[in-house]
């Protein structure tokens, strides 16, 4: 029963970090239909964020709550430079954006190696985040980890509420259901995008804060992360948010599950036969929008 | 896919027009001109090259040929059928791994076994799936079929359900990943991060002799030149026009009654093979195949050489390959941090801002020229 629980908890918090990655890549594939291989590194930018204010900032504690704001903009002004400079000439062209931007990726960790160094750094953790909490009949969950599945809940019921009551998130779904009648409806389809790719890069920053309290960080940290967030962005369908949610706790228990079972790397290969055959039976994802194109 | 914009299915980028009707030369010249350009590339590879580069720059140019194997088939997937395929170090790495299993059993002798699962996995005797890679006769056609099966699984799965563009591109680059760390966890019989290496013989021959070594290349060069002729003539059938077809309008096709993922699936196939067979003669080359070699990051430079050289044409890719992997290993040895910024501004501005890769430069000269006399 420990065992299990504590399994779960695993797959879930492995989920939690998947989870905060990819609503990101969510917003963006979904409205855009746009690959973006750089938001690996605008985690990057979020994770040495918290680096760079713990070096002012001396209360662990502090520079953390300091820098989820910090980084949430940092790495949302990468995205919308992103976008403003290469992604909007490429907008007729998905497969190729996803070439550009890996290329920018590239750059971007060079430019981290040259800035911070190749070696990886770490960030103190808060006293508060670093023991565990003991839950009753035995079962103990890492406080950090808590923290990053709060974060996580937290992003996803913001994201849902501004999407669904404010004027933006109306816009954003517009844009999202039906690109055309949007744009002749008034609303200024340009000016929403660069929006919507502020807020999904600036999720990447958040992510980028969590992932400080998991483990060091380092120029390649991004590109691990990126292909799973992708994957839970197919499985769970675009255009929408909760088949994400949905998807990246499923695959962080299958994650954690398999890996209990066997060994990390046959679990990795597990996964990834699970999503294939998940494709087989809904080539769209878990959920999609309904609409009239040819699929 | 959601409701925005119906972008055009095709993701490819349009190649000039020019590329895109290879058959439509005028007639005489159209025939003689592609044997003057393979004699041509031939007396190139197989004779001004062994004899102006020392025994090392050959080696390096033989590992380049194999890269260029890679990219003849990217060609053909991606830049005729549009399947962006960030995946072809697995099969890349499948038929390297054929080869080298083959080549260490060869190097223990028979009944001997490869010395590092000694070392890492203490086993006392070869693993069940090593052992048919002993005879040369199983070995050598799984380097390339192997590959071939994979993709024909994933592919028949992946193209039957309509899996395209995107989607299809994360789950080939998610293939690339999960092989990899399924060939670094197997540390005991894959030889896991260092993978297989110090490869000593091949089929008898001593590959630590310079004069083995060129064999190898002459070997590496020749098979380049007739996957070349065999691309040729996939892109001039009425296949090749159809697979064209496909990737610039996949729904017209079907409607006409064609099976699209019939279509795309032989290409894929085909890219795999080719990939495979790379892979597999990379080994005696090179003397090592390791998962570092196979990922996701090798996966995705072999696409940036066939969209430098030019993705939708024959030669551009083989070109682009060449010069890509010349220029990584000429600039990353005097600055290694200034080659990744290179490298990554190459991505940039060919795929932003020259889809059509450097061929469609020369095409464009062309048509300048041509325009000019025309006003003359």
């Amino acid at each position: 029963m420990t065992v299990l629980f504590g399994q779960l908890f695993t797959g879930i918090s492995i989920g939690a970090v998947l989870l905060l990655i990819a609503l990101g890549l969510a917003l963006t594939f979904g409205q855009m239909n746009v690959i973006n291989m750089a938001h690996g590194e605008f985690i990057m930018a979020g994770a040495y964020t918290t680096y760079v204010l713990q070096q002012s900032i001396t209360g662990a504690g502090l520079s953390l709550l300091v820098a989820l704001p910090v980084a949430f903009v940092v790495a949302g002004t990468m995205g919308v430079l992103l976008e403003i400079l290469l992604i909007r000439r490429l907008y007729a062209r998905p497969l190729d954006t996803l070439l550009v931007t890996w290329g920018v990726s590239l750059m971007l960790q060079q430019l981290a190696r040259d800035v911070f160094g190749s070696p990886n750094v770490q960030t103190r953790a808060p006293d508060l985040l670093t023991g565990n909490v003991a839950l009753p009949g035995g079962l103990t969950v890492a406080n950090n980890r808590l923290f990053i599945l709060a974060l996580a809940l937290a992003a996803v019921a913001a994201l849902t509420l501004a999407l669904r009551f404010t004027p933006l998130g109306r816009r954003i779904r517009a844009v999202v259901q039906n690109r055309d009648l949007a744009a002749v409806s008034g609303i200024p389809t340009a000016r929403v995008d660069r929006t919507t790719f502020f807020l999904g890069s600036g999720l990447a920053g958040l992510a980028g804060v969590a992932l400080t309290l998991l483990g060091p960080i380092g120029p390649t940290m991004g590109t691990n992360l990126i292909i799973d967030a992708f994957l839970v962005v197919v499985v769970g369908g675009i255009g929408q948010l909760k088949g994400s949610v949905i998807v990246a706790f499923a695959l962080g228990v299958l994650q954690a599950t398999g890996e209990y079972l066997t060994t990390l790397s046959v679990a990795k290969v597990i996964v990834f036969v699970a999503i294939v055959a998940f494709l087989q039976w809904r080539p769209q994802g878990l959920f999609t929008l309904r609409t009239r194109s040819l699929a | 896919m959601t409701a925005v914009t119906p972008a055009p299915p095709s993701t490819a980028g349009a190649p000039a027009p020019a590329d895109v009707a290879p058959g439509s030369r005028p007639g005489g010249r159209s025939r003689l001109r592609p044997a003057a350009g393979f004699a041509f590339g031939a007396a190139l590879l197989f004779a001004v090259a062994p004899l102006a580069l020392s025994d090392f720059r050959l080696a390096l140019l033989a590992k380049y040929l194999c890269v260029a194997m890679v990219a003849v088939g990217i060609g053909i997937a991606w830049g005729r059928g549009g399947m962006l395929t960030l995946g072809q170090g697995v099969f890349f790495g499948l038929g390297g791994y054929a080869m080298a299993m083959h080549l260490k059993l060869a190097d223990a002798g028979p009944g001997g076994m490869p010395d590092f699962m000694q070392l890492y996995g203490q086993l006392d005797e070869l693993p069940v799936w090593w052992r048919p890679f002993a005879s040369p006769w199983f070995a050598l056609p799984a380097t390339v079929l192997l590959p071939m099966a994979v993709a024909f699984g994933l592919g028949s799965l992946v193209f039957r359900r309509r899996v395209r563009g995107a989607y299809f591109a994360i789950l080939s680059q998610a293939l690339a990943a999960a092989m990899v760390i399924l060939l670094i966890g197997q540390q005991g019989t894959t030889g896991g991060t260092n993978g297989l290496t110090d490869i000593q013989g091949f089929f008898g021959y001593d590959l630590d002799d310079p004069v083995n070594q060129r064999m190898v290349y002459f070997i590496i060069a020749g098979v380049l030149l007739a996957l070349l002729a065999l691309a040729r003539q996939i892109v001039h059938s009425r296949y090749g026009e159809l697979l064209v077809a496909v990737r610039d309008s996949e729904e017209r096709v079907r409607f006409l009654g064609y099976d699209p993922a019939s279509v795309k699936l032989v290409a894929y196939v085909v890219a795999a093979g080719m990939a495979g067979l790379a892979g597999a003669l990379f080994v005696p080359a090179v003397g090592i195949i390791s998962p570092a070699l196979i990922g996701i990051v090798p996966s995705i430079e072999f696409v940036i050489g066939v969209a430098v050289g030019g993705r939708a044409t024959l030669l551009g890719p083989v070109l682009g390959a060449v010069a890509v992997a010349w220029a990584r290993t000429a600039l990353s040895e005097r600055f290694p941090g200034t080659w990744t910024y290179l490298q990554g501004l190459l991505f940039v501005v060919v795929v932003a801002f020259l889809p059509g890769g450097l061929a469609s430069l020369w095409a464009l000269a062309r048509r300048r020229a041509e325009r000019a006399e025309v006003h003359q």
